[in-house]
């Protein structure tokens, strides 16, 4: 089965990668890497968002006119910054695969249909 | 018709409750097992499996128990599945390849319990899909257990068997590595069930007093599917020293007989025995846990010949090692009573006082809203020739216990007063 990993950031987490020392960011950065390296197998595709502040939103609610506004849909403290969709057999395979996630301390499964 | 008749026909309907109970849970979660197995999904073998409970439970009581009630349920599971799966050819060839006996597999069990109870399911989902494929109750029968409307249930199993077949939840023994947290999911679906069961027995809930039995049934079979775990044998064991000890529970009229008052005559003894023995089995396998503990605290009671020659200072020890593995505000307060209980130096009434109140504050926060808490303060604080400070404490419990927090007052009383 295909699964995407969506990568939700909260603000806490932003605010201590912030406030690491330059090595310790590398190192994290790093951790990253080797999770995808070691994953490789298994990720068909994956990619990292730009900021939040970056999101423009369209709605479109029937009227004549979409409505576009700046942020992200979704308002909250919790935002999707990146994903990675997998194929694995099931969702204990996606599971232990998102467990060992080394960053962000969100990870929503979502399978694809 | 006079109440006496009325008696009578409601103990005949309760035993041939329990019988149709007992060959259900026998037969149809294996055969729902061995449907998945066949069909290799899981929302059309349950499908099949609950359609065919329902003609049993439709038939049976009026045309008796058939001979054989496993080839009887796979016949009409056949049968009928052929019907509901029609239009799905995969399903209907490979419906019809099955023949009596089917092949056994004690696996299949197993991958149906950790089916119904993996973590990415809603908490009342686990229940219900549990007691319906794994026990074969009827969605009717676990609405009446537990107290809400048949279409909840049948929205919750609806649900469920979505998420499964969407998300890919796989039907599956987990492996070494996912065991113990997954059986963890297992044994706290089944500690749910029991203390639902447990504590509406006698209160006017027959069906949910059948949790109960569902739930010895679930932990003796997961004790023989997955052996050497203790956590396994410590909620069996649990389960039974409760149960060996229920018909001492309720006066005639229904009320509940708190463990100091219980005729303990009414014990049984042999069963007490039995489930003791269970417990030092999964002691010589030197891992303790919660349920393990939680046990050996009621073995204390149930071995105990009177109130009085109740071993407190052990059962101080064993909530000590509790709250080690499992910290939580109501066992700091049955901790408490236990102290109070126990001799002096280190128990009493005054040293049961300055437990509760060393309690953080989040704790107390907790125990504020539980009636137990105020009566035991107010039990202490009489004791210690404080009436006035008891009687505000009483004041409290007895504002908590007149609203529908009865059931709370019952659930902290499972542990200690059994």
């Amino acid at each position: 089965m295909k699964y995407v990993l969506m990568f939700v950031e909260t603000e806490e987490f932003a605010k201590e990668l912030a406030a690491m020392s330059e090595p310790d960011r590398q190192e994290a950065f790093e951790r990253v890497g080797r999770w995808f390296a070691d994953h490789a197998a298994h990720i068909t595709h994956h990619a990292h968002l730009g900021p939040a502040e970056a999101a423009t939103t369209v709605r479109l609610d029937g009227s004549a006119d979409a409505v576009v506004t700046d942020g992200p849909f979704v308002e909250g403290k919790e935002v999707v910054s990146g994903y990675a969709e997998i194929e694995v057999a099931d969702l204990d395979q996606a599971l232990a695969i998102a467990r060992t996630w080394p960053a962000c301390p969100v990870v929503e499964i979502r399978p694809i249909t | 018709m006079t109440g006496e008749n009325t008696g009578a026909e409601a103990e005949r309907r309760e035993r041939a409750h329990g019988e149709l109970a007992r060959v259900l849970r026998e037969h149809a979660g294996r055969l729902t097992a061995c449907l998945v197995r066949v069909l290799g999904d899981f929302a059309a073998a349950e499908d099949v499996m609950a359609d065919a409970v329902e003609t049993a439970l439709k038939r049976w009581p009026a045309e008796g128990v058939p001979e054989h009630p496993d080839a009887w349920l796979l016949t009409v599971a056949r049968r009928r599945g052929l019907d509901l799966l029609r239009r799905q050819a995969r399903y209907r060839d490979k419906l019809a390849e099955l023949t009596w006996p089917p092949q056994p597999d004690p696996d299949d069990q197993l991958k149906l319990i950790f089916t119904c109870c993996h973590p990415a399911l809603p908490r009342p989902a686990q229940l219900a899909l549990t007691l319906r494929t794994v026990c074969g109750l009827t969605t009717a029968q676990i609405a009446a257990a537990f107290l809400v409307p048949e279409a909840t249930v049948v929205q919750r199993i609806t649900r469920a068997k979505r998420k499964i077949s969407q998300a890919g939840i796989p039907y599956r023994v987990p492996g070494d590595d996912e065991l113990p947290d997954r059986l963890d999911q297992v044994l706290a679906v089944v500690y749910l069930l029991f203390n639902e069961g447990y504590l509406a027995s006698g209160g006017g809930r027959p069906h949910a007093a059948h949790l109960a039995g569902d739930a010895e049934w679930l932990a003796a079979r997961l004790a023989w599917l997955v052996p050497r775990r203790p956590e396994v044998l410590g909620l069996l064991a649990l389960i039974r020293l409760h149960q060996a000890r229920a018909a001492a529970r309720f006066t005639a009229a229904g009320d509940l007989v708190l463990l100091r008052d219980q005729d303990r005559s009414r014990w049984d003894r042999a069963a007490i025995a039995e489930a003791i023995r269970l417990l030092e089995r999964a002691a010589a396998l030197r891992r303790p846990g919660p349920y393990q503990l939680q046990a050996a605290i009621v073995a204390c009671h149930a071995e105990a010949p009177t109130w009085d020659d109740t071993d407190w200072e052990q059962i101080v020890v064993l909530y000590d090692m509790l709250l080690a593995l499992a910290p939580s505000p109501v066992h700091r307060l049955h901790r408490a009573i236990a102290v109070h209980h126990a001799p002096p130096p280190r128990g009493g009434a005054d040293a049961a006082l300055a437990v509760l109140d060393g309690l953080s504050p989040a704790d107390l926060r907790t125990l504020d809203r539980y009636p137990l808490y105020h009566a035991t303060r107010a039990e202490l604080l009489r004791a210690l020739d404080r009436p006035a400070a008891a009687r505000t404490a009483d004041r409290r419990a007895l504002e908590l216990t007149a609203n529908p927090a009865q059931q709370a007052l019952l659930q902290e009383r499972l542990t200690w007063k059994g």
